[in-house]
């Protein structure tokens, strides 16, 4: 199948790019990816994009993004890209259910949520340890739990538990913050919340459960346990480029762009994978994702 | 066709079931369940004859849902005789899903 512009990813960033393509008429295939819809879908109420002042919800966010790009006839599937191959034109774009030819492609990957990496941690995902307080928080009626992180997302997630948990403790490497001074007052100001500074988490302790955290000081170096029933992480965010080394121009983990534009002629990328800057929001993401059909556009009605 | 597991139902659709039962459990409020919803759908269509495919709200049913010890969902947990074969915790793509069931099934 032979598209105009094939879109590999589902977020703001993805979906936007797909209503405008789709809106100028362009035959358009969004792959959805490992997350439909991307991480807004982990969120709860999302307060700062513009248009609702009463705020929405994340998920309902992008199921309504989902259908606008829908209603211009953009196809969307739920599959996952396995490889690129960028050397040919038309470019190809494999999943696992087949290949996809594409005149142009827009790169909206995004980035998934970052773990701390421990054995013990993976081992009790989905038993006490979560990325999702949203998806997750509803377990934890009247139980003591740990969010681990020093950004807004921590902050919103840590007061977001507290209509579940008995008490949330928040737990960061460090003593300065990363958090805007509302998230951050906002928490200070709620009872049920707790600070544990310049502490580090070593392992996540439990057989079939969490039961509690192996906890380092990061000034003096010692090892204390922490009980606890859950372990929310909100340590930021690691771009989904990998399908891209040595396919684009990359710098670290993130594709490089010019106004969406990558090293390869007709394929753009926008949202978190080339978000060197790291805004990391919505708006920008979906304004990257303008950006990036409006460049696509233009390449495929003048060609190279 | 999926079926929609509660307190009234679980036996016969569970656990007097001759076919092995995966559980999709998923709650309104969990983004990743919604999107789970139409991969799920579609991969009943694969299974159909070798599993049951049902549906159980972990927000009305919590009593179900603890007694599999369900901490996170999207969870699937594949049953034989009301008892768990496996599970796959977290949004999975439909091929993966599918492989990851594939694999449980298997081991039966």
């Amino acid at each position: 199948m032979e598209y105009d512009v094939i879109i590999i990813g589902s977020g703001p960033a993805g979906l936007t790019a797909g209503i405008y393509s789709a809106r100028a008429d362009l035959k358009v295939l969004i792959l959805e990816g490992e997350q439909p819809g991307g991480q807004l879908t982990t969120t709860t109420e999302v307060e700062n994009f513009p248009g609702f002042p009463e705020g929405i919800m994340g998920p309902e966010l992008m199921n309504r993004m989902r259908t606008q790009a829908q209603k211009f006839k953009a196809e969307t599937k739920f599959e996952l890209v396995t490889s690129v191959d960028f050397s040919k034109k038309p470019f190809e774009i494999i999943t696992s259910a087949g290949v996809y030819l594409g005149n142009s492609v827009i790169v909206a990957t995004g980035s998934r949520a970052r773990y701390l990496g421990l054995e013990s941690e993976s081992r009790l995902k989905g038993r006490g340890v979560s990325a999702c307080a949203t998806c997750d928080g509803f377990f934890f009626k009247g139980k003591e739990i740990v969010v681990v992180g020093g950004g807004d997302s921590a902050m919103e997630e840590a007061n977001f538990l507290t209509k579940f948990a008995s008490k949330v403790t928040v737990i960061h490497h460090s003593e300065n913050f990363r958090a805007s001074a509302i998230m951050l007052d906002r928490c200070k100001a709620n009872a049920k919340i707790d600070f544990l500074m310049n502490k580090e988490i070593v392992e996540v302790l439990g057989e079939n459960s969490v039961t509690g955290l192996k906890l380092k000081d990061s000034k003096s170096g010692e090892i204390e346990e922490f009980k606890t029933e859950g372990l929310f992480l909100a340590i930021g965010h690691i771009p989904n480029t990998e399908l891209f080394k040595d396919k684009l121009e990359m710098e670290k983990e993130y594709i490089v762009t010019n106004d969406t534009k990558t090293s390869v002629e007709g394929v753009f990328a926008c949202g978190d994978v080339q978000d060197r800057k790291r805004y990391w929001q919505a708006i920008t993401s979906a304004g990257s994702g303008c950006i990036a059909s409006l460049e696509a556009q233009k390449y495929l009605s003048h060609g190279n | 066709m999926i079926t929609h597991i509660t307190k009234e139902n679980y036996k016969s659709v569970v656990v007097e079931s001759k076919l092995p039962v995966l559980i999709d459990f998923w709650a309104p409020w969990c983004g990743p369940c919604q999107m789970m919803g139409p991969v799920f759908e579609e991969l009943s269509k694969e299974f159909d004859g070798k599993i049951v495919f049902a549906k159980l709200n972990t927000e009305d049913h919590p009593e179900l849902t603890n007694g599999f010890g369900i901490q996170g969902i999207p969870c699937l947990i594949l049953t034989k005789d009301g008892k768990e074969v496996g599970r796959a915790v977290g949004f999975l793509p439909k091929e993966l899903l599918k492989q990851k069931i594939e694999e449980i099934y298997s081991s039966i």
